[in-house]
C-alpha cells in the first residue's frame, strides 16, 4: 500500500519536473503552427530581408529587415552603455565596496530589476525624451538613442548579479598569490580577477543582451515606432518586439498579417533560445 | 613613468562611477514617482472606477484586475514549480534528462515577454477557446514566473543539510515522508521569497497579457474568470501613450501604485530572507 502510494506520488512529481520542457516545446510548436503559414504568402529570405513592413497593404509587403535593424540598433545601443557599466558596477560591489555598502548596493540593483518595464517606459517618455530631443535638436526625442539608453537600464541589473557571482566565485588563492607577488589590488583584478572570471562574465553579458533583445513595453513606448531601416541613432526605429505588442491586437486571427506576426515570434524565440543556450555553456564551463 | 598606485586609484574611481551611474538614476526613478505621484493618491483614485475616457476618476478595476491575474498565475504555477523544484533537488540523478530540463528552465526565463503573449493567444485563447480572458492571462503569466519559482524553491529545497534527510530515512519514514515532514518544512522560507518574487514579476508585466486578458476601458469588476479585465500595468501603457490629454498625475498616481505594490512584494521577499538566514540554526 505505502510503495503504490510512494510509486504514484514519485511519477507525479516527475511528471511536474518534466512540466518545463513540455512548455519550451509547447511554446515553439504553437509558434510554429501559427507562424509557419506566413510561408505561402512569402519566401523565408523574402521575410527575413524584405526591406519594407507594410502589412496591411494590398497586397500585405512583409520583409523585417527595417524591424531586425532597429532591434539590433537599439540592442547596439544598450550593449555599449550597459556592459562597460555594469562590469564596472560588478568589480565594485565584488572587490572594492566596504561590506555595508555591498549589502545595500546590491538591493539597490535588486530593485532596479524589479522595475516594471513599463513604468521605466512611462518615466523614460516623461524624463528622458524631452531631454534627447532637446539636447540633439530634434523634432521627436522618441529615438533609437533613447531606448538604448533606457533598455541599459534592464540589461545592468543581470550584468551585474551574474558577473558579480562569477567575480565572488574565484578561489581565494588566486588573490592572495597575486598580493603576495606583490600586485596591486586593481593590478590583481586586472590581470587575474577579471581572466579567471571571463567565461561567466561574457555569459552574464549576453544574458543581460538577450533581456534587451526580447523586452517589449519600454521600447514599444519610447523609441518612436518607425518601422523604416534606421538611418541613425537619433531617428526613430521599430523594434521586433514593438511591432508584435502594438500590431496584434488590430490583426485578425488567421489573417496573413497574423500570421507574420508569429513568425516574428518565431525569429525572437529562436535568437533568445540560441542566447540562452550559449549563455549556459559558458557558465558551466566556469565550474 | 607609470605609478601603479595612481592606475589604481584612477580604475578605483571609474569603478565608483559606475555604480554611481546605475544607483542614482534607480534613486531619482523611484523618487520622481514618489514624489509627483503621491498627491494623486486619495481613496477616490483607489476604488473609483476610471471616468471621462479615463481622464478622471480611479483605477480600482485594474488594481482587482491585477490581483485577479496574479493570484490566478500563483495558483498555476506554484504547485507545478514546487513539485519540479522537489524533483530537481531529491529525485533527479545527475543524467542527460535533468540536464535537459535545467536548460528547458533556463529556456523558459529567457524568452522574451511578448512571445509568451503570442504563445498565451495561440495556445489559451484560440486553440482552448478560453477567449481574452483572465483564466487565459492567469495562465500565461504562470507559465512566465514558472523558471522563478523552481529556481528559488530548488536553492531551498538544497540548502537543507543533507543529514535531516538521512536521519528521517534511517528512522524508517518513506522518501516521500521525508520530503513532506523534514525537507518542505525547512525550506518554506526559501519557497516563500521565490513566490513573492514571482508575484512582483507577474503584477508587473504587460506585455504577456495584451493579448490574452486586458482591457482596455471596461469600468466594471469581472464576474468570472471567462471575463475580460483590465490591469495596472496594461493601464499604465493605455493612459500614457493611447489616450490623448490625460492629467499628468493620474499618470504618475498609477505608475506609483503599481511600482509600490511591486516593490512592496520584493521588500517583503528581501525580509524574510534576511531573516531567514539569521535563524538558521544549522
Amino acid at each position: 500500500m505505502r510503495k503504490t502510494k510512494e510509486f504514484i506520488i514519485e511519477k507525479f512529481i516527475l511528471i511536474c519536473g518534466l512540466a518545463s520542457i513540455l512548455f519550451v516545446v509547447l511554446i515553439f510548436l504553437f509558434l510554429l503552427k501559427e507562424g509557419l503559414a506566413v510561408f505561402n504568402i512569402v519566401s523565408p529570405l523574402k521575410f527575413l530581408f524584405g526591406k519594407s513592413w507594410y502589412p496591411i497593404s494590398e497586397p500585405p509587403q512583409l520583409g523585417i529587415l527595417p524591424l531586425i535593424l532597429g532591434s539590433l540598433l537599439v540592442t547596439l545601443g544598450a550593449a555599449a552603455i550597459s556592459i562597460p557599466i555594469g562590469v564596472g558596477c560588478a568589480i565594485y560591489i565584488a572587490e572594492i565596496a566596504p561590506l555595508k555598502i555591498k549589502e545595500t548596493l546590491k538591493a539597490g540593483i535588486e530593485l532596479l530589476a524589479a522595475i516594471p518595464s513599463v513604468v521605466l517606459g512611462f518615466i523614460g517618455m516623461v524624463t528622458l525624451v524631452p531631454i534627447v530631443k532637446n539636447l540633439f535638436h530634434l523634432p521627436t526625442g522618441l529615438t533609437a538613442l533613447s531606448g538604448s539608453i533606457m533598455l541599459a537600464f534592464m540589461a545592468m541589473p543581470t550584468i551585474v548579479s551574474i558577473a558579480e557571482d562569477a567575480l565572488y566565485s574565484i578561489p581565494k588563492n588566486y588573490k592572495e598569490g597575486a598580493f603576495a607577488l606583490g600586485a596591486t589590488h586593481w593590478q590583481t583584478i586586472w590581470r587575474v580577477m577579471l581572466p579567471a572570471a571571463s567565461s561567466g562574465i561574457v555569459a552574464a553579458v549576453m544574458l543581460g543582451i538577450g533581456r534587451v533583445i526580447g523586452e517589449t513595453m519600454a521600447v514599444m513606448m519610447i523609441t518612436g515606432n518607425a518601422a523604416v531601416i534606421p538611418q541613425s541613432i537619433l531617428a526613430p526605429v521599430r523594434t521586433l518586439t514593438a511591432t508584435i505588442a502594438a500590431e496584434m491586437g488590430e490583426a485578425v486571427v488567421g489573417s496573413e498579417h497574423y500570421f507574420a506576426l508569429f513568425a516574428i515570434g518565431i525569429v525572437l524565440f529562436v535568437i533568445s533560445f540560441a542566447i540562452n543556450v550559449t549563455a549556459d555553456l559558458f557558465l558551466h564551463k566556469r565550474q | 613613468m607609470r605609478n601603479p598606485h595612481r592606475t589604481q586609484n584612477i580604475a578605483f574611481f571609474l569603478l565608483l562611477l559606475a555604480t554611481l551611474l546605475i544607483v542614482v538614476p534607480v534613486g531619482m526613478i523611484v523618487v520622481i514617482i514618489i514624489q509627483k505621484g503621491l498627491p494623486a493618491i486619495t481613496w477616490q483614485f483607489l476604488t473609483d472606477i476610471p471616468r471621462h475616457g479615463m481622464r478622471a476618476g480611479g483605477i480600482f478595476p485594474a488594481i482587482v484586475g491585477t490581483l485577479y491575474l496574479v493570484t490566478g498565475a500563483i495558483l498555476f504555477a506554484l504547485p507545478i514549480g514546487l513539485l519540479a523544484a522537489v524533483y530537481l533537488s531529491e529525485y533527479s540523478k545527475d543524467n542527460i534528462l535533468n540536464r535537459l530540463i535545467r536548460l528547458a528552465i533556463v529556456n523558459l526565463a529567457g524568452v522574451p515577454s511578448v512571445v509568451y503573449g503570442l504563445f498565451g493567444l495561440a495556445l489559451f485563447v484560440v486553440f482552448f477557446k478560453f477567449g481574452a480572458s483572465i483564466l487565459s492571462g492567469s495562465l500565461t503569466l504562470g507559465i512566465m514566473i514558472l523558471p522563478i519559482i523552481i529556481t528559488t524553491s530548488r536553492e531551498a529545497l538544497e540548502s537543507v543539510p543533507q543529514s535531516f534527510r538521512e536521519v528521517s530515512l534511517s528512522l524508517g519514514a518513506s522518501k516521500w515522508q521525508t520530503i513532506r515532514h523534514i525537507v518542505l518544512p525547512n525550506a518554506i522560507p526559501g519557497i516563500l521569497t521565490g513566490t513573492i518574487l514571482g508575484l512582483g514579476r507577474a503584477a508587473g508585466e504587460t506585455a504577456p497579457i495584451l493579448f490574452t486578458v486586458a482591457a482596455f476601458y471596461l469600468p466594471q469588476l469581472p464576474d468570472s474568470i471567462f471575463d475580460q479585465a483590465m490591469a495596472l500595468p496594461y493601464h499604465l501603457y493605455v493612459i500614457s501613450t493611447q489616450v490623448p490629454n490625460v492629467d499628468e498625475k493620474i499618470r504618475y498616481g498609477t505608475a506609483l501604485v503599481l511600482l509600490a505594490i511591486v516593490l512592496f512584494m520584493n521588500l517583503v521577499a528581501i525580509i524574510i530572507r534576511y531573516r531567514y538566514r539569521k535563524m538558521k540554526k544549522w
